[in-house]
Order: structure tokens, then C-alpha cells, then sequence
């Protein structure tokens, strides 16, 4: 285990949290806690608990925009790949969504619904669908021409080729616009938290920061961004052994 | 697609949502949106006001530093990680870690540390759009083909020479893509920004807009906004395009 | 008419003007043997083939003597010194011709001066001469994407021909072009090679080719890679380029060769 990659990475955490630590100390600023300071708050929230209730506050909406554009993204993906009629319609939508900041749209999604679970639903719904959408339709599309012939060739139906050839052919694409919609979706349940209530772990940042309780506020940022990467990258690991021997690239938009 | 024979450009759809919106704003649907013609009209009237030109004035600054931050130290960080084994090594797990991490929950810390205004902001923006400049550079080193390589040793070529006349352009398609994915999250950050950290810039605009229940106004700025955020992208992917052979596999 | 280990022993007695000699040269990546102990002479003036099926190790031979890769063990002479990297004395044709696809052909062409510091006009002068030289005339501001493939290998041998180095050193070629392309493509080889006063290595795995433009063909077997002859064709030589292609003794090289390497193929 203890191979050269591993060595180093291990190596970089250790100037990185070290580098905080010292930064806690000098003190860089008075609200700037050191790197031990922080794991002991956050050791305390986990122990009391507080930081599990907040969490499954926090993960309400998540789950839920995260579940809905799933299943809408992957089906509107599905039919703009398959109908060029569709694609015509929908498709710059979408892609106008895709490079617009759609935060600007919270102010108004609150006045519309509210403060509650349906508009932070909402927020973690527009920014999580557009990748999902896109790259599921760019996945149909680009179905390789070879296997759709080979398809017609051994007489398959219009259902084979959905379902035998295009769907699997698209997975890997589509895996990996879930992961990034999930990504952006992790951005959406933050931002609801911080802009329209807090609660759940956005409560634990606000709050703490009202108290000057500056440990607790960054033990409670620093797990909320442990949680979403090591999500993501479980994510990224099936993705890998779901489709091995599918070259994906990189994480990007 | 096709319409009779005759061939619809890309985007024409939008001219038939648009006309939708006009028509649902005219039903009066929901308060929530006016017709298209009126939130043109409003657009129109805003765009000249001092307001407006001091939040394009504000947010365009914040913007332009933090794109040039982000260049200027992302693609000279690319390509040293895309050269250095060490370098790569040590630092790869933390971009793909800050790239897929939600830094909307960094801007608190931003907050606390560096108060309410502009700094703040620049920083933000600047983290939103560093790591995928940084991965594309390194993408772009990374795969320019092993024979170009051998051809500037074959010819003797100083490393300065190497650098300038072939390993630069033979990346720069893929670093002008990583580029425009990171103004596109720059400006998501500059709003998330103000949205957050907010009094400056067309955050403050969009609060008082929609605490006095100006919709046409809100939308206007909405329109501004995409519509900005929608042709500096176009245009990169245009110069992508353009230099796209220079990545040429033979 | 199998001969395994050192030192290989020519079919016909090969010229003493040695341009190019590799000593005992071995090359391990980890623990594949990649060379073993391969010691061979290239005379000056000649063409001098490496045949023989993948893995056999020829391009790894190839981009020591060009100074691409450093041998693990053995030594590379050029005209008697040994080498320690590239150098001004020989030139890289590659495969898949490593053209800068932003540059016009005129500058693709003189880029190997523009390395070595040549002033502009001279070394556009010599990059049209040469441009010329390989019949791409009017394509001076052209760029690599809007020509074929041979035309663009044809720019890649003119750019080693403009450096005017004393060997030039050929990777498989004509392998990315078609057939037809490549038949005229060894044509003007044979005619290239008795115009220039340099030596020729040249690496390839079509039997028929090699017999074909070689003055001197160097047989290598895979793992661990070694020689296992070195055929000197010498009687159809001096023949038209079309004749070769019928004239027995080609045929029957050819065949001779195919019968040796045929239990080597995988």
C-alpha cells in the first residue's frame, strides 16, 4: 500500500494540513482556527450527534432533486437523442442552462415557492439536470454508427436497438453525466442552505459563524466537503469497474 | 433539423419559446412572468441607468480579475503537472478534489476571512474557475503525440525552443477548451458570489429587484446576464474550433 | 541459410567504408530484453534495411542510433565516434510524419534549420530547394491538413533532407500510405538514394519492400531481438525500378527470407 502514489499523496495531506495548522497558529486571522482545533469540533458534533440530524436535513433536498433529474434527465436525454424533432426543440434550453448561471434564478424560485424543502428541490433541480440531460443525449447520438448497422444487419427491432444496442453503448456517458449532476447538484443543496434557510448543516455554518464559534464552523464545511468528494469518488470508482475498458477523460462540465 | 427541405439553424427553437413566453405572459399567467415584449422594453429602458452600468462595472471587474488569475496561474500549473511526474503526483488528488468538491461551501470561510466585498468575491470566482484550467492544461501536455516530441530531440531543439514553437500550440486547443469551461463556472461564481456575499454588483441588483417585486426588471438583468454568460462561451468554443488541427494526431 | 548468434556473416562482401556501427548494443525496459548484444555495421553511402516481425526490436535499434534512447549496454559509432545523443549528423524520418499541423509546408520543411538557428531567407532557400526536390512545388503554403499522406511524409523527408546530415534514419516510412503511394514511394527512394551521398537505415517489415530499395538487408528475430543474417542482393542493383520486380533473383530472396522468417510470426 505504501507504493510511491500513495506515499506522495499522503505526503501532499500532510503539507496541507500542516501548512493549516501553522496558519491556526500564527494567527493568519482571529477567525482562523487551526487544523486540530477544527477536528475536535467536528469530532464533538459527530459524537453529540448534531451533525447527523443536520445532515439528513441537508440531504432531504440532495436526494430528492438528485432522484427527480435522474429519472426526468435520463428519459428528456433519451428522447432528444432519439427524435431530431425534439433535439430542435429542447436541446438549446438546455445548453443554454448549461452556461448560464442558473443561481441567479434562487431569489426568484424563493419568491415563487417559498422557503421550504420544495424550492431548495428546485435549485438542486436546475443545476443538476442540464448535464444530465446533455451529455445522455450527446451519448445516443453519438452511438456508434458500426453497431446500429450490425443491429439492422442481424434484423433487430427499433426495441433491440434501444435497448441492446443504444443504451448500453451510451452508459458510460450516461454514468458519468450523474455523476456530475450530482456534483453540481452537491452546489445547489449548499447554496439553498446558505441563501434561502438554514438548516441542517447550513444551520451549524451560520449559526456557528453568529457565535464567532469559528472551529465548529469549519469542522462543519470541511465534512460537508469530505462527504461530497468521497461520494463522488465512490461514484467514480463503480463508474470504473461498471464500464472497464470505457475511457471517460476527466471530471469537467 | 429539416422542415420541407428547408434546413432550421441550431437555435430557431428559441424564437418559438420565446413567442410561448410572450403568449403566457399576456394570459397574464402568474405573476411570476410578464411577457417577453415587456421585459425587452424594461431591458431597454435599464440598460443605460447608472444602476445597471455600475453593476456591469463591478461584477465585469471581479470577473475580469479572477479569469486573469485563474490563467495566468492555472495554465503555467497545468503544464508543470503535465511535465513533472513529482509535481503531478502531488497535486492531482487536491484538483480533482477541489474540482468536484462544492466550493459554495467554501464561501463562508471566504466571508470570515476576508470580509464582505470584493476580495471575497474575486476569490471565489477565481477558485471556481482555476481547477479545470489547471486539469485541461495538464490534459493538453499530456497528449500531444510522442513524436513531435522525438522529432524536437531528433533536431536538436533547446528545451526554451521546444516549449514555444510545439508544445504550446500543440496543446492549446485543449487548453483553450479548459479556458472556456472556466469562464463559464467564473461567471457562476462571480454570481454565486454576490448572491452570497452580495451588496455589489448584479447581486445587489437582483435583491432589490426582487424585494420590490420588479419582475420585468429581474428578468431583464436575467437576460443580460445569460446572454453575456452565453456569447463569451460561443465565441471560445469558435476559436477552439479554429485551432482545433493544431492537436492534429498526424 | 540460418545463422544465429555473432557475428553475422554477409552473403557478399560488404564495402570497409563503415558509416554506422553498433557495438554489442543491449536494451532492457525492466525485465524484457528489448536488445541483446546486437552488433551490426552500416556502410556509408548504402541503403541498409532492418526487416523483420513486430518485436523484433528494429525501431528500438533505430532511435538508439538516432540518439532518441540511450542503449542499457554497447555502443553506437558514427564514422568511427561513438554518440551520446542527437546530433547535426543524422536525420529521423518518422512514421507517422511528426509535421506541425499550424505551420505551412515551407516551415514544417525548414524547421530543422529553424532549430539550428538558420537565418530566415537561407533557410527558406533550402527548404524550396528541397520542397522541390521531393515534387511538391506549389504546396510551399499549404498546411499538413489539406495534403494526402504520402504528401505529407513527402514533407517530412524533405525536412531531413534539409539538414544535410550524413545519415538519414527512416521508421517504417511508407507504412501510413496506400499501397499505390508506396510502390512509387520506393521507386523514388531507389533514385533518392543514388543521387545523395548519405547513408540510409531503414526500418521495415515488408519483406518485399526491403529486398526491393536495400543495398543491404540486416534480418532481426524477436526475443530476445538479434540478426539473424545479412543479405547483400547484388545482381538486379543496377536494373530500372520496374524490372527489379521480376528479376529472379529478387523473387528468390524474397522467398528465401519469407522461408526463414515464417516459424517467427506469431
Amino acid at each position: 500500500m505504501l507504493n510511491r502514489p500513495n506515499l506522495l499523496k499522503l505526503l501532499s495531506a500532510v503539507i496541507v494540513f500542516g501548512s493549516w495548522e501553522i496558519a491556526g497558529r500564527v494567527p493568519v486571522s482571529y477567525s482562523f482556527p487551526t487544523f486540530v482545533d477544527s477536528m475536535q469540533a467536528l469530532a464533538v458534533l459527530a459524537w453529540e450527534g448534531t451533525l447527523f440530524t443536520a445532515y439528513v436535513e441537508t440531504l432531504k433536498p440532495l436526494a430528492v432533486g438528485v432522484g427527480i433529474s435522474t429519472v426526468l434527465g435520463i428519459s428528456l436525454g433519451l428522447w432528444i437523442g432519439l427524435s431530431k424533432f425534439f433535439d430542435w426543440l429542447v436541446s438549446p434550453i438546455f445548453v443554454v442552462m448549461q452556461a448560464a448561471p442558473l443561481a441567479a434564478l434562487i431569489p426568484l424560485l424563493v419568491m415563487a415557492y417559498g422557503i421550504g424543502l420544495t424550492s431548495k428541490v428546485f435549485v438542486v433541480c436546475i443545476m443538476a439536470m442540464p448535464v444530465i440531460v446533455l451529455n445522455t443525449a450527446g451519448a445516443v447520438r453519438h452511438t456508434p454508427e458500426s453497431m446500429k448497422e450490425m443491429c439492422n444487419s442481424f434484423l433487430g427491432t427499433r426495441l433491440d436497438m434501444l435497448i441492446k444496442i443504444i443504451i448500453p453503448a451510451a452508459s458510460p456517458l450516461i454514468f458519468s453525466g450523474l455523476r456530475l449532476g450530482v456534483s453540481a447538484g452537491f452546489i445547489g443543496a449548499i447554496l439553498s442552505e446558505l441563501k434561502i434557510t438554514p438548516t441542517g448543516v447550513g444551520d451549524i455554518i451560520t449559526y456557528s459563524r453568529s457565535i464567532a464559534d469559528y472551529p465548529s464552523m469549519y469542522a462543519a464545511i470541511f465534512s460537508i466537503i469530505l462527504l461530497a468528494v468521497l461520494f463522488l469518488n465512490l461514484l467514480e470508482r463503480t463508474e470504473k469497474t461498471l464500464f472497464k475498458g470505457n475511457d471517460l477523460g476527466y471530471v469537467s462540465d | 433539423m429539416t422542415v420541407y427541405g428547408y434546413r432550421l439553424p441550431g437555435f430557431s427553437s428559441l424564437i418559438l419559446w420565446g413567442l410561448l413566453w410572450e403568449v403566457i405572459g399576456q394570459l397574464d399567467v402568474t405573476f411570476f412572468v410578464p411577457p417577453l415584449s415587456e421585459v425587452i422594453r424594461t431591458l431597454f429602458s435599464i440598460i443605460g441607468t447608472p444602476a445597471f452600468t455600475k453593476a456591469l462595472a463591478e461584477t465585469g471587474y471581479a470577473f475580469s480579475i479572477s479569469v486573469a488569475i485563474a490563467i495566468g496561474l492555472g495554465i503555467p500549473i497545468g503544464i508543470l503537472m503535465g511535465r513533472s511526474r513529482l509535481l503531478d503526483e502531488l497535486l492531482l488528488p487536491w484538483v480533482n478534489m477541489f474540482l468536484s468538491a462544492p466550493l459554495t461551501a467554501l464561501v463562508p470561510v471566504l466571508m470570515v476571512l476576508f470580509g464582505f466585498g470584493m476580495k471575497s468575491i474575486i476569490i471565489t470566482t477565481t477558485l471556481f474557475a482555476i481547477w479545470i484550467i489547471i486539469l485541461n492544461s495538464r490534459a493538453g501536455v499530456r497528449q500531444i503525440n510522442r513524436s513531435l516530441v522525438e522529432m524536437a530531440q531528433s533536431y536538436g531543439a533547446s528545451p526554451f525552443d521546444a516549449f514555444f514553437k510545439i508544445y504550446f500550440w500543440a496543446a492549446l486547443p485543449e487548453i483553450l477548451g479548459g479556458v472556456r469551461i472556466g469562464i463559464i463556472r467564473a461567471v457562476k461564481g462571480v454570481i454565486i458570489g454576490q448572491l452570497l456575499i452580495s451588496i455589489v454588483g448584479f447581486g445587489a441588483l437582483f435583491e432589490l429587484y426582487s424585494s420590490n417585486f420588479l419582475m420585468a426588471h429581474f428578468w431583464a438583468i436575467l437576460i443580460v446576464l445569460f446572454t453575456l454568460a452565453f456569447t463569451i462561451s460561443e465565441f471560445l468554443a469558435y476559436l477552439e474550433r479554429k485551432v482545433a488541427y493544431y492537436a492534429a494526431k498526424r | 541459410m540460418s545463422q544465429t548468434n555473432p557475428p553475422p556473416v554477409a552473403t557478399e562482401e560488404a564495402p570497409s567504408d563503415i558509416a554506422v556501427s553498433v557495438r554489442n548494443v543491449s536494451k532492457n525496459y525492466g525485465d524484457v530484453e528489448a536488445l541483446k548484444d546486437l552488433t551490426l555495421d552500416f556502410p556509408r553511402g548504402e541503403l541498409t534495411s532492418l526487416l523483420g516481425p513486430s518485436g523484433c526490436g528494429k525501431t528500438t535499434l533505430l532511435k538508439i542510433i538516432a540518439g532518441l534512447l540511450k542503449p542499457t549496454s554497447g555502443e553506437v559509432e558514427i564514422s568511427g565516434k561513438p554518440i551520446t545523443g542527437p546530433g547535426p549528423d543524422r536525420a529521423f524520418v518518422f512514421q507517422d510524419f511528426a509535421l506541425l499541423p499550424w505551420a505551412t509546408v515551407l516551415r514544417n520543411v525548414a524547421f530543422g534549420l529553424e532549430l539550428r538557428g538558420v537565418a530566415k531567407s537561407e533557410r527558406e532557400a533550402i527548404a524550396e530547394k528541397y520542397i522541390n526536390n521531393v515534387g511538391l512545388s506549389g504546396f510551399e503554403h499549404s498546411y499538413p491538413h489539406e495534403l494526402s499522406g504520402g504528401m505529407r511524409q513527402r514533407v517530412g523527408l524533405a525536412r531531413a533532407l534539409s539538414v544535410d546530415a550524413d545519415v538519414l534514419l527512416m521508421d517504417e516510412p511508407f507504412s501510413a500510405v496506400d499501397e499505390q503511394t508506396r510502390r512509387k514511394f520506393q521507386e523514388d527512394l531507389l533514385t533518392l538514394v543514388h543521387e545523395e551521398n548519405k547513408t540510409f537505415i531503414f526500418v521495415t517489415h515488408s519483406i518485399e519492400e526491403a529486398v526491393y530499395v536495400s543495398d543491404q538487408i540486416a534480418i532481426l528475430l524477436p526475443r530476445p531481438s538479434r540478426v539473424l543474417e545479412v543479405i547483400r542482393p547484388s545482381g538486379f542493383r543496377n536494373k530500372s525500378a520496374d524490372s527489379i520486380r521480376r528479376d529472379p533473383e529478387y523473387l528468390d530472396i524474397v522467398d528465401n527470407i519469407w522461408a526463414s522468417l515464417r516459424s517467427y510470426v506469431e
